[in-house]
This record gives C-alpha cells, sequence and structure tokens, in this order.
C-alpha cells in the first residue's frame, strides 16, 4: 500500500483513487520534473539512430537540451546542447553528422566529444582559465539497456539494469524479433501535441478498456478488411485473453493473446495473400533460433509496456517506441518511432510500416481518437475541485490474474508515483 | 487533349469545395481505382514509403476505410466534424502527356473545432491527374506540410 495525500491505495478496503489535482495543479507538474524526471532514467534514443562517429541528434529531454551523439571515438554520448562561455545552443539542426560544433555567438570550438578546442582570443583570459575544464557538460549518466539509450539526471541513481526491473524481460521480447539481436530505428519521427496531462498518455498506452469504445471504427476497419476474431469468452470484454503484470519500479505491461495480426509473424488479411510465405519464412527462423515456444511468445502475443514514468513501447502490429515530455501540466509533447529487425527485407519492412498505420500515429485509424479522448478527459478535469477523485478499482477484487482490461498495471503506475511524491506534493513543488 | 491550368484549378476548387463540405463520398469518386494519399512525416518529407514512417500511406482501400470510419460518429477526432476551409494557390502544372497531369499547389487549410484554437496547416499538394474520359480523376495525392513537427497542428484526422 502507498498512499499519499493525491493517491487513496486501500487494497484492504478495495479502493484505489487518484486525485484529480494531480493532472491540472501547476505545483504538482514542478514537484514531478524534480521528484520523477530528475531522477528516473529516461529515454534519450536508440542506439541505430547513431551510425558513424560524429552523427548526432538533438533532443529535448526533461526541459534540457541535449545533443544526443556518437564521438569520435564510437562512444554514444549525452551532452548538454549549451556553451560553457553563455549558455547558448551550440547545435541547431535536429540531426546530422559533425566533427564539431561552433558556438555561433562568439565562436567558441567543441569537437564530436565534447571538447572545447577553440576560444578565440584566448590569450585574454586569465591564467587560471583552464580550457580542458570547458568542455560540453555530460548528463550525469548514460547507460543503455540492448540499444535503448537511457539519461538520468541524478548521478547517485540507481544503475539502469536494476531500475528497468521486470521491463528487461519484455524488451528481450521486443528485441529477439531481430535474428542478429539489433533493431533499427526506422526514419520519419511522428512529433505531435496533445492538450492533456502526460500521466494520462501513459495510462492510455496500456489501457485496453478502451478499446471496444474509443476504436469502434478501428475493429470494424480490421473486421472489414477480413480479420476474424472471436466471441470474448465469459469474463472477458475482448476477442483474446490478456493480462495486467506489475513488472516492479513503476513499469508494467498487458501481455495479450494477438488476434490483430504480426508483421512478426502471424498473418492477417490486410498484410496480403502474397505476403504469406515470407512471414512463414519469419515465423521458421524464430522457431529454429529461439524454439517452438519462444518463437509462439514473440509472434503470437502482443504488449504494451510502460517504462516508469514516460517511455512506452507498443510490441503489437508493429513496434512502436513512443516518449513523451509535459510542456505544460495541460499538454505534452510526444515523439513516436517505429522499429524494425535491422536485416528485415524490404518488403518486410514496407509491411511493417504499414500495418503500423493501421492504428498508431497522427493520421492512423485509432491514435487521433485516443488524443481525442485524452483532451476530452482533460477538458472535464476543469471540475477537479466539485469532483476530487479518479477511480482506478477494476480488477482489485480479483485473488488471481487481473486482465488487460482491468487496471492493476494502471495502479503500479500510480503507486511509484505516489512514492516519488512523497506525502507532502506541495512541499516538493516549492524545492 | 491538353489541359490547361485553368481546367486543373477548377478541379482543386471542386475537389476542396467537396473536402470542406465533407460530402466524401463524391470526393471519393475523384479518385482512380488504383489512387494513393500519402502525407509523408514533418521531418522526411521526400521520404519513400517502403522505409520511412509516414503520416499517412493509404491505398485505394485504405482510403475508402478512411472514408467509411470519417462518415461514422465514432470517429471521435472528428465527431462533431472539423469546419475546415482550404486556400488553393501557386498552382503550376510540371508535366503532362496522353494520359497524366501532374501538378504542384500551395495550400493552407484552416481547422476550427468548438473550444479549440484555430489550427493552420500550410504545405504544398503534388498530383497525378489521370486524364479520363470526360473528367480529371486523381491517381496520386501526395500532401507535404512545412511545419518542422505537428506540434500546435495534433493529430491528422480529417482529409487535408
Amino acid at each position: 500500500m502507498t498512499s499519499n495525500q493525491y493517491v487513496i491505495d486501500e487494497p484492504d478496503k478495495m479502493t484505489f483513487r487518484v486525485n484529480r489535482r494531480t493532472l491540472v495543479d501547476e505545483a504538482v507538474l514542478e514537484a514531478e520534473r524534480r521528484r520523477i524526471f530528475d531522477t528516473c532514467w529516461i529515454y534519450v534514443g536508440h542506439d541505430s539512430e547513431l551510425a558513424a562517429p560524429g552523427d548526432f541528434r538533438t533532443r529535448t529531454i526533461c526541459g534540457r537540451p541535449l545533443i544526443f551523439c556518437r564521438g569520435a571515438d564510437g562512444a554514444v554520448k549525452a551532452l548538454l546542447n549549451s556553451c560553457r562561455h553563455r549558455a547558448a545552443l551550440v547545435c541547431r539542426e535536429s540531426a546530422g553528422n559533425a566533427k564539431r560544433h561552433v558556438c555561433f555567438y562568439h565562436g567558441w570550438v567543441y569537437d564530436a566529444d565534447g571538447n572545447l578546442t577553440i576560444v578565440p582570443g584566448k590569450e585574454s583570459y586569465p591564467p587560471n582559465f583552464d580550457q580542458s575544464k570547458f568542455g560540453l557538460t555530460s548528463v550525469p549518466r548514460l547507460e543503455s539497456y540492448r540499444d535503448f539509450w537511457f539519461v538520468n539526471f541524478d548521478k547517485n541513481a540507481m544503475p539502469l539494469v536494476d531500475y528497468l526491473a521486470g521491463a528487461k524481460e519484455y524488451i528481450d521480447l521486443v528485441v529477439d524479433q531481430s535474428p542478429s539481436g539489433k533493431m533499427h530505428l526506422i526514419q520519419g519521427t511522428q512529433e505531435y501535441d496533445i492538450a492533456a496531462n502526460w500521466k494520462l498518455l501513459v495510462e492510455n498506452s496500456f489501457d485496453d478498456y478502451h478499446l471496444l469504445s474509443t476504436h469502434a471504427t478501428w475493429l470494424k476497419y480490421i473486421k472489414d478488411a477480413g480479420v476474424e476474431f472471436q466471441a470474448p469468452e465469459a469474463g472477458h470484454l475482448l476477442p483474446s485473453h490478456g493480462v495486467g503484470i506489475d513488472l516492479g519500479n513503476g513499469h508494467a505491461v498487458i501481455d495479450n493473446v494477438n488476434f490483430r495480426g504480426r508483421p512478426v509473424a502471424r498473418w492477417i488479411p490486410i498484410y496480403g495473400e502474397e505476403s504469406k510465405p515470407e512471414i512463414a519464412v519469419i515465423r521458421d527462423e524464430l522457431v529454429e533460433r529461439l524454439g517452438a515456444d519462444r518463437a509462439a511468445r514473440v509472434a503470437d502475443t502482443n504488449r504494451n509496456l510502460v517504462i516508469f514514468p514516460n517511455l512506452v513501447i507498443n510490441d503489437g502490429s508493429s513496434v512502436t517506441i513512443r516518449a513523451f515530455h509535459p510542456l505544460a501540466v495541460d499538454r505534452m509533447r510526444v515523439t513516436a518511432w517505429a522499429l524494425g529487425p535491422t536485416e528485415e527485407s524490404e518488403t518486410a519492412r514496407a509491411r511493417r510500416l504499414d500495418s503500423f498505420l493501421t492504428f498508431y500515429g497522427p493520421g492512423g485509424f485509432a491514435t487521433p481518437d485516443d488524443v481525442e479522448a485524452l483532451e476530452c478527459v482533460q477538458a472535464g478535469l476543469k471540475t477537479w475541485r466539485e469532483i476530487e477523485w479518479s477511480e482506478l478499482s477494476r480488477g482489485i477484487n480479483k485473488t488471481g490474474e487481473q486482465l488487460n482490461t482491468d487496471e492493476l498495471h494502471l495502479r503500479a503506475f500510480w503507486r511509484q508515483w505516489a512514492r516519488h511524491m512523497g506525502n507532502d506534493v506541495a512541499a516538493a513543488a516549492a524545492q | 487533349m491538353t489541359v490547361s491550368r485553368g481546367e486543373v484549378e477548377d478541379f482543386l476548387y471542386r475537389e476542396a469545395a467537396l473536402l470542406d463540405e465533407w460530402r466524401l463520398d463524391e470526393w471519393l469518386d475523384l479518385l482512380t481505382e488504383d489512387a494513393v494519399y500519402r502525407i509523408p512525416p514533418n521531418d522526411q518529407p521526400q521520404g519513400e514509403i517502403g522505409n520511412t514512417l509516414f503520416t499517412i500511406a493509404d491505398d485505394i482501400a485504405r482510403i475508402k476505410a478512411r472514408i467509411v470510419r470519417l462518415k461514422s460518429r465514432n470517429a471521435h477526432a472528428e465527431f462533431p466534424h472539423s469546419r475546415t476551409r482550404r486556400m488553393i494557390s501557386n498552382v503550376r502544372i510540371l508535366e503532362q502527356d496522353d494520359h497524366t497531369v501532374t501538378l504542384a499547389a500551395n495550400f493552407v487549410i484552416y481547422r476550427f473545432r468548438r473550444n479549440e484554437d484555430i489550427r493552420q496547416y500550410v504545405g504544398t499538394y503534388h498530383f497525378k491527374l489521370a486524364k479520363a474520359a470526360s473528367d480529371l480523376k486523381i491517381a496520386e495525392r501526395i500532401v507535404r506540410l512545412d511545419a518542422l513537427e505537428l506540434a500546435s497542428l495534433g493529430s491528422v484526422s480529417f482529409i487535408l
């Protein structure tokens, strides 16, 4: 049980509620920035985005401009994009390859590793000015797991591998799609705002309870396209069985038997008759490499994984990486990418991308309705002074497993949120 | 037969009116049976569909499904429907032969919804029109947005 003034967690009373103030109060957001975003491991990018030494991507992570790059020595780095002289951005392009980064304001020059190499008019600095101490500042911690790179602004944070806890197993399942164990981030970025609190997208990203009503047009689309699915079993809302699992440290997953197709490697009519032989070959490779059981686990189940606090990996009709950061208490910036096996054929890659768009993204058949739902929630939250609590108790009365349409996994997120925020959220905001 | 810029403009204005008036079935009639409708991602406006994650990459089957969806009350992002107003200008015929006209045009689409800030989608159209017996039909419709990221444009839930 982990209650604070904003999260009522009383399993004995079968009660779990979240105070709506957590979704509307700027002071709560400020506390989150300090107590969550500045202490947790935050996704910054994928190893394959930096193919060669000197490659860089500029990103805004936890409100800070960063240069995510590969140094001349081949090592991945995350540098604060701010000149050590007077703070100006030293890199203003979104991506590229650079041997050096030049601050155009006064002309200080840094190499690809961030070392300060040129200071115009250096002779006017006093003798105690040590140029070697003025390289671009690295983010306090940068670690990776299976090519997913994370930063941490808390130098005393636990190692990433410990932090990820049970989420590692699910990242492994995603990466197992690749014969070489190397996934590739596909070009093309979907970057869009939602006028809603960032935590609402955490909930939405693995809340299967909303599927039938929010995504009725998507279900009709796949049905019309010839995808057959069974009537739900007793006690279920959806055509296949799926469960919510708490993975520790605030991470959680919905782990579902697939009914909606998998580019790896479960055919549906939307992929076209002509794709059947290639999907069979992909399947055979999985079985040969992983054994029948593990291959079935990879291909015949799908999962929506939340890595606390703001990373979602949806391994379903494609593989989506989705990271989001609050811009204000009622607005977030979402960045979404597609990931595929490095050695995937051109036809398999095209099919994966096409499958992605059936559901996901700002032009997909489902995501726009999620965006609308979250914005409707945010609009409704204006009543937070009159209606204080949101209800998150689905499944709390069950003794065994809980379904993907229950809310165990949402509660896992909120419990970790409460642990980080502590009892006096207002005091945290004032820090 | 050679098509003039004036004829192409008339066609584009008629298309814009059908979309602004949500006469989506009539809009579908302007398309060939193998038409495609694509919006490349903002950061890769020249990307190809086989190796780039697009915002929209519809073949004709998906276009038809999109219209079925948009006409439903359950297309929540567009219920009630947005009001849109399209301004099309700088129309240029890039190429034409006996069968096809390739054209480019600039657009601004204003989108209004209740209690929402106005959204302005700005970009270029790149169309391939098939010369049918008595009219033109859209065979390829590529929409490139100038915004460097969608950001406050949010979703692309109506036909751009």
